[in-house]
């Protein structure tokens, strides 16, 4: 990322058109790209919540029933639901690329990319499955 | 900025994979469950005692503090593609970034703090 352009004397301008903010907009394909980009808004947002649940436990029982009380307000509910389908929609086009991410090899054959796949889907049934046991045990 | 660039990558990549795999149901159980009254939501005692296990507390760490900086990569990115904003590079960096260390610090002192 250099800030300092370098521009050559006598050089005729590029010419560019200019693209519109909305170019997105003008395909399915484009629209859930950037869909999927702005899923780290959401995954910020849960993960500020989670800060937020932490600062309330460790103010007491007071602050934490208000933590509670205030998840249950229309607002939360709403924010809470359209987070949840992001964050669902990240968690889903983040284990259809693993494959491409990493290329697993077993004895000079290349591991078909359904496998891989299929084996990440497993292991985020198991750990949620984990993870619910222990919340809700709690 | 160019020398931490994969470092970036790497915190994107694991908070990532973070947020996708340990989000989901964590979003749906104190987002949804709790609040809508389909489970009961642990108590203030029993969540206490969780959270002060150093195993856990290692735990809620890394599950609030990687999901920030794959949020300030990414995001970076989507203002910049996204809204043409390529002349703003170096504070929306300095926002974003600055802004993950900030809940990392933030979820490291209480975590430490919490007795």
């Amino acid at each position: 990322m250099s800030s300092e352009p370098h521009y050559t004397l006598y050089h005729p301008r590029w010419y560019r058109r200019r693209v519109s903010v909305w170019w997105w907009l003008r395909k399915w394909s484009y629209a859930r790209f950037v869909l999927r980009e702005l899923t780290s808004v959401f995954v910020a947002f849960f993960a500020l919540v989670y800060l937020w649940q932490l600062w309330a436990v460790a103010q007491g029982p007071a602050a934490y029933a208000q933590f509670i009380a205030r998840l249950k307000t229309p607002l939360f509910l709403a924010l809470n639901t359209l987070a949840f389908l992001f964050v669902l929609f990240h968690t889903i086009t983040w284990l259809n690329l693993t494959p491409k991410a990493m290329v697993v090899r077993l004895r000079g054959t290349r591991v078909p990319d359904a496998v891989i796949i299929g084996l990440n889907y497993a292991a985020w049934l198991v750990v949620s499955g984990a993870v619910a046991f222990v919340l809700l045990r709690a | 900025m160019e020398r931490i660039t994969p470092l970036l990558w790497l915190l994107f990549s694991a908070g990532g994979t973070v947020a996708a795999f340990l989000f989901p149901v964590h979003l749906l159980l104190t987002g949804l469950a709790f609040p809508n009254g389909w489970v009961e939501a642990p108590s203030h005692e029993s969540l206490h005692r969780l959270v002060t296990h150093p195993v856990v507390a290692l735990y809620l760490f890394v599950l609030i503090s990687l999901p920030l900086f794959h949020w300030a990569h990414r995001f970076r990115y989507t203002l910049y593609d996204g809204l043409q904003l390529k002349h703003l590079t170096a504070l929306i960096a300095v926002l974003c970034y600055g802004a993950a260390l900030l809940g990392t610090a933030m979820a490291g002192y209480l975590l430490w703090s919490i007795r």
